[in-house]
């Protein structure tokens, strides 16, 4: 008795012992974590403040009309975003159409059908992508890729859908299409690693439930995995569109850099974070330099924007998921 | 007992080491600016380390807009520009800034046409196929230029760069005084307004995209033209005769060209009849009056230096020297600074 009693004070004390510093490491490391948290608020409001400073003439001078207008005139100091703007959302665009499908297909072999002796290589190989500076990717776009495009891609694209006038005119090689197959295969390799994790973290219950209910393969991936983890996979594609606004060397690369909105995706085009990199370092007048550091202000809202959208439209999802579930 | 001894051994190098640094040390010269000269630069200041072991330079190729800002603010003992700085900028400066020009380069036409037949172009040609005039190759006007070679029936591609560059800045310069059309329309800057044509980034994707488009053709520095064995152009000077663009025929531009007294002079379109009228000079830039009076003494040093055996090196890089003329009149100059 007088032995287990002990045991018991001496349980006691240890317990008392580990309580109390234990609190204050939570606190501390509470306060660690916020203050952390914290600091990323911080330096994106930073950015935000010091891209308005050194733009604040340029935003007086031209104010709307900078997003509205297509001149980019160093010489006449005419500063208009649109076609960068342009550039960007339509390269972003292209960009997901083709690594979206690609990435969650992807995944979802590795995942759900291959075989484990492949995965494994399968998996390295897709990181190693994402590990090949962008600046390689575009030196391999202009020497490999778009003499590629030009001789077989495009000329069939122009056979068979020239008659849309996003297929016709001229081919150069450098193009609007060409920048979004350079950005596609800059996102792909993160899309598919997180759409990865996501498609593994749904429960095995799930599919059993599919399999117990007759569903072919097909049918469990798609309405077992896919659907359960849509969510997630929509995560997943937001965080490749964050990549693909902000891509900058390989597309400056191979896009043909020139500030124009026209339909044809053989047409050369511009990108906000491409005329940053082009043209920032030999920027000598003052009014050119607010108009640079305001199309970063532009970039800058533009990836927020798009990002809060994207929120928006998650959210739209859960609760047409969440009443679909309740019906 | 192996391990630690050989980590105080380790150990006793490292301080060893740490201190013999701090002894030698030595007087750090920072600068920043073009990178079109950063070769040479580079260059002259390991060179110059033989010379005078006591100082080191440290430069940062950041372009010469970069190199304007810095020499403006203070944060360099020399900033370096492949244009002049504009009266504007000059008077934003603290105190009087002195353009130091140092070597010249040429900007040559490179082109890509089946068996890449030598070509002959004047300003009336090359401004038209810029503006997105002149579109084929067999345009009667290139025609009459290049009778001996026969022009194909295929679309002219022009590419132009798509970064802020001196190239650009010297090629749109030579435009601008030769058409007035372009002139109007266009203008001169580092970075322009293009009327036609597709934008690759720095040299190498202009002679990358020259080189993987059929029927284009774009200007370069001509190292990047020689390096990557390019055609290029003959061009019709001023004086009216065809001149291949070489290291001498940019020299002889220099030494005809009109240089006023604070040497913020242009160079294309030289009078001279050898002269290659598409060229460059690059400049540096220091204050007059330098503000650490050992420091100062220390720049004017290698500055003179580079005047004298610097510019030998010029040759071997594909730069193209200053004349004799020009480097006793920036020698002068270089007197001038006061610490």
């Amino acid at each position: 008795m007088a032995v287990a009693a002990s045991i018991a004070v001496e349980e006691r004390s240890v317990q008392a012992r580990m309580v109390s510093p234990s609190r204050l490491g939570d606190k501390a490391f509470e306060w660690l974590t916020l203050a952390m948290a914290l600091a990323v608020v911080v330096l994106i409001i930073l950015i935000g403040w010091q891209l308005w400073i050194g733009s604040s003439v340029a935003i007086k001078k031209f104010g709307f009309h900078f997003l509205v207008t297509s001149t980019w005139d160093p010489v006449a100091e005419q500063f208009g975003a649109l076609p960068f703007i342009y550039g960007t959302l339509v390269s972003s665009l292209i960009a997901l159409l083709i690594a979206v499908p690609l990435s969650i297909a992807t995944a979802a072999y590795l995942t759900e059908l291959a075989p484990l002796w492949i995965r494994q290589p399968l998996v390295s190989l897709i990181e190693m992508l994402a590990a090949i500076p962008s600046v390689i990717l575009g030196l391999w776009g202009i020497f490999v890729m778009i003499p590629w495009l030009r001789d077989y891609p495009f000329p069939w694209l122009k056979r068979v859908f020239g008659w849309t006038p996003f297929f016709n005119g001229p081919i150069y090689g450098p193009s609007m299409l060409a920048g979004g197959i350079i950005i596609a295969v800059m996102i792909l390799p993160i899309i598919t690693s997180v759409s990865r994790e996501i498609l593994r973290s749904v429960p095995d219950l799930q599919r059993e439930a599919a399999y117990g209910l007759g569903a072919t393969r097909w049918e469990a991936t798609r309405i077992a995995v896919l659907s359960y983890a849509k969510k997630g996979l929509f995560g997943a594609v937001i965080l490749g569109l964050g990549r693909a606004l902000g891509e900058t060397m390989a597309v400056t690369m191979v896009i043909g850099n020139t500030p124009q909105i026209a339909a044809s995706l053989f047409k050369p085009g511009y990108t906000l974070a491409s005329v940053l990199a082009n043209e920032f370092t030999e920027a000598t007048s003052d009014m050119y330099l607010q108009a640079l550091f305001e199309i970063g202000l532009v970039l800058f809202g533009i990836t927020i924007l798009v990002n809060l959208l994207a929120q928006l439209l998650l959210r739209t999802i859960a609760v047409k998921s969440a009443t679909r579930a309740v019906q | 007992m192996k391990c630690p001894k050989l980590a105080h051994r380790i150990l006793a190098t490292v301080l060893l080491a740490g201190v013999t640094a701090t002894a030698s040390a030595q007087m750090m010269i920072n600068g920043a600016g073009a990178t079109f000269p950063y070769p040479i630069y580079s260059k002259w200041f390991d060179e110059y380390a033989k010379v005078d072991p006591s100082v080191r330079f440290n430069y940062q190729s950041i372009g010469s807009g970069g190199g304007q800002k810095q020499i403006l603010a203070q944060t360099v003992d020399f900033g370096a520009s492949d244009g002049p700085m504009t009266d504007d900028n000059l008077t934003k400066a603290p105190g009087k800034i002195l353009h130091i020009p140092t070597v010249a380069g040429a900007v040559v036409l490179t082109y890509n046409l089946p068996g890449n037949p030598p070509l002959k172009l004047d300003a009336d040609t090359i401004a038209g196929i810029f503006l997105g005039q002149i579109k084929k190759w067999n345009d009667p006007k290139l025609a009459a230029l290049n009778s001996g070679a026969t022009l194909p029936d295929q679309e002219i591609v022009v590419v132009h760069r798509s970064d802020g560059s001196g190239t650009t800045f010297i090629f749109t310069d030579y435009l601008s005084k030769v058409s007035s059309e372009w002139k109007e329309k266009v203008g001169n800057n580092t970075s322009v307004n293009w009327p036609a044509g597709i934008g690759g980034k720095g040299n190498e994707g202009v002679s990358g995209q020259v080189k993987q488009t059929p029927g284009a053709i774009g200007y370069v520095e001509l190292i990047y033209a020689t390096q990557n064995k390019m055609p290029y152009a003959e061009v019709k000077n001023s004086a009216g005769q065809f001149v291949k663009p070489t290291i001498e025929s940019v020299t002889a531009a220099i030494a005809t060209a009109n240089i006023p007294d604070d040497f913020r002079f242009s160079m294309t379109d030289a009078p001279g009849k050898d002269a290659y009228p598409i060229s460059g000079a690059t400049w540096l830039l220091v204050y007059e009056q330098q503000k650490d009076a050992t420091k100062g003494k220390k720049l004017v040093e290698f500055l003179k230096w580079a005047m004298k055996d610097g510019e030998k090196m010029a040759k071997d890089l594909d730069y193209a020297s200053l004349p004799e003329s020009v480097q006793q009149r920036v020698l002068k100059r270089i007197d001038e600074i006061k610490m």
